[in-house]
């Protein structure tokens, strides 16, 4: 099959940036949209020119590096699919596709269709961590999970933070990544001794990066890959909520040390 | 892309406002004692339909104690004052800054339309309630006015048909406002459940499509001459 692409081209972060078009022939309806690319760059580089650069790195759907916008829908038409998963099965000879990157402020383009979401990792950084004890291995039972829970917490950690909520929501939120980190940890036992100061600092670091607010309009699950649920929103939303109340801290910690540490500039 | 991009104060206050969470929460709460005032407003203007007399005795009501009416007032005003403020500093963060540069294709495939136009509909319900006082309260909305009359002052004022269809669109405003926002609150205040939420955004549906009935049948009522004088 034959397809018209219009690709975002942009040099680096501080460049304009502007659409492109491209035709591309004989697209064999086996290959990602990853491969695909990798056609067209081949053909861009033998001709001398600039290739598209994408971010990917398993092309197995598990790692969350991959993901742009596909006519308009973060990771493209296939609900519960990355961008490296889906196939160029689900389009038609002669269609035209849009390939825009996430577009946040939080999220400054490296590339292309390349961003850089380290202000994602800057929120984990910020709370998305348990204690862990030391020394010899805990009996595999001491600690007793509720089933329901586990599972709970399983689907909420099926988030891989490739940043598609991000790019869907309107108000470029990053609450369904936050709320599905705080959830994860926030369901089982080993995550409740930093569960007050995990909810203050990672909603505090949220507005340091720059992201929007949430306003449960529900683009964001509907694009994600993992099929994670709004729920955890309103589960994030409940701890900073309690977390507000009960904490006796004063000060909070400070969230930018967040950003000079993901800087290099704290030691 | 400075460190200090947020002013944080060192109050708990101050620290729980300047998260956006924090806000919505405020939003949340002002909004659920707008919604039941509206609740309320409605079921007493309802009484428009048993006529002048029962109308008249339910306006003066209101008006018997003047501390309670202006507590209610004021409590109100703060309410407002609150939502309307939270939502303007998210919309700035949220429309001038979270995404400088916008799509060139964007669809939307998960949400309500009644979701993605609260900026609309919320500042026209604004708009809507200015004009309401005006009209009603101070009578300053160009329509016949008389002070303790409400009923001849209502029917007067409907009988504007410009007015009326204002009013109705504004209703259904408030209905759209409503689909998403009651439901919302809930979601923002932290609760969510497999079970119930569906039944949630169901009944806020409902709700809101009769709390739109019941506004919509007063003016329809006097263009009707179903409420005359």
């Amino acid at each position: 099959m034959n397809l018209t692409l219009h690709i975002w081209r942009q040099k680096n972060a501080s460049s304009p940036g502007k659409m492109v078009r491209y035709e591309v022939k004989d697209v064999n309806p086996e290959m990602s949209v990853l491969e695909m690319l990798d056609v067209l760059n081949e053909e861009l580089t033998l001709k001398g020119e600039d290739p598209v650069t994408f971010e990917h790195d398993c092309r197995e759907g598990i790692c969350g590096c991959c993901g742009f916008m596909i006519n308009g829908v973060a990771h493209g038409p296939q609900a519960a699919t990355t961008t490296c998963q889906l196939t160029m099965r689900h389009f038609k000879d002669g269609d035209e596709l849009f390939l825009e990157p996430w577009r946040a402020k939080a999220f400054p383009i490296v590339k292309d269709l390349m961003v850089d979401r380290s202000a994602l990792d800057r929120i984990i950084a910020a709370g998305g961590y348990v204690s862990a004890p030391t020394g010899s291995p805990q009996d595999a039972n001491a600690i007793l999970i509720a089933k329901e829970n586990a599972d709970l917490a399983m689907d909420a950690a099926a988030c891989i933070g490739c940043g598609a909520c991000v790019a869907a929501c309107p108000n470029a939120a990053a609450a369904l990544f936050t709320g599905a980190k705080i959830s994860h940890l926030g369901l089982l036992p080993q995550g409740q001794p930093e569960r007050v100061e995990r909810a203050l600092n990672m909603v505090a670091q949220l507005t340091v990066e720059g992201f929007g607010s949430c306003t449960n309009i529900g683009e964001c699950e509907a694009v994600c890959p993992k099929q994670i649920h709004i729920e955890v929103i309103s589960r994030m939303n409940a701890d900073f909520r309690a977390a507000s109340r009960k904490s006796r801290k004063e000060p909070y910690q400070d969230p930018s040390e967040f950003r000079r540490w993901s800087f290099g500039l704290k030691s | 892309m400075s460190a200090t991009a947020v002013g944080f104060g060192d109050s708990r206050a101050a620290r729980f406002w300047n998260a956006t969470i924090g806000k919505k929460i405020v939003m949340a709460a002002s909004g659920a004692v707008l919604f039941l005032f509206v609740v309320a407003h409605l079921l007493g203007n309802l009484q428009v339909f048993l006529g002048a007399e029962h109308f008249n005795a339910y306006a003066r009501l209101l008006r018997v104690e003047p501390a309670l009416l202006w507590a209610a007032r004021l409590g109100l005003l703060t309410m407002v004052v609150l939502h309307v403020w939270a939502s303007f500093q998210l919309l700035l963060l949220n429309k001038m800054e979270a995404r400088p540069v916008g799509y060139v294709k964007k669809k939307n495939i998960g949400s309500s339309y009644a979701s993605r136009t609260m900026y609309w509909s919320g500042p026209i319900i604004a708009a809507f309630v200015i004009y309401h006082l005006m009209q009603f309260t101070l009578g300053i909305g160009g329509t016949p006015f008389e002070e303790g009359k409400a009923y001849e002052n209502l029917v007067a004022g409907f009988q504007v048909i410009p007015i009326s269809i204002f009013y109705l669109i504004a209703m259904a405003m408030l209905m759209t406002h409503l689909f998403h926002g009651v439901w919302s609150a809930f979601q923002t205040l932290g609760v969510n459940h497999p079970r119930y939420t569906p039944m949630l955004r169901t009944l806020a549906k409902l709700i809101a499509i009769a709390l739109f009935l019941g506004f919509a049948s007063i003016p329809v009522g006097v263009m009707t001459g179903i409420v005359h004088t």
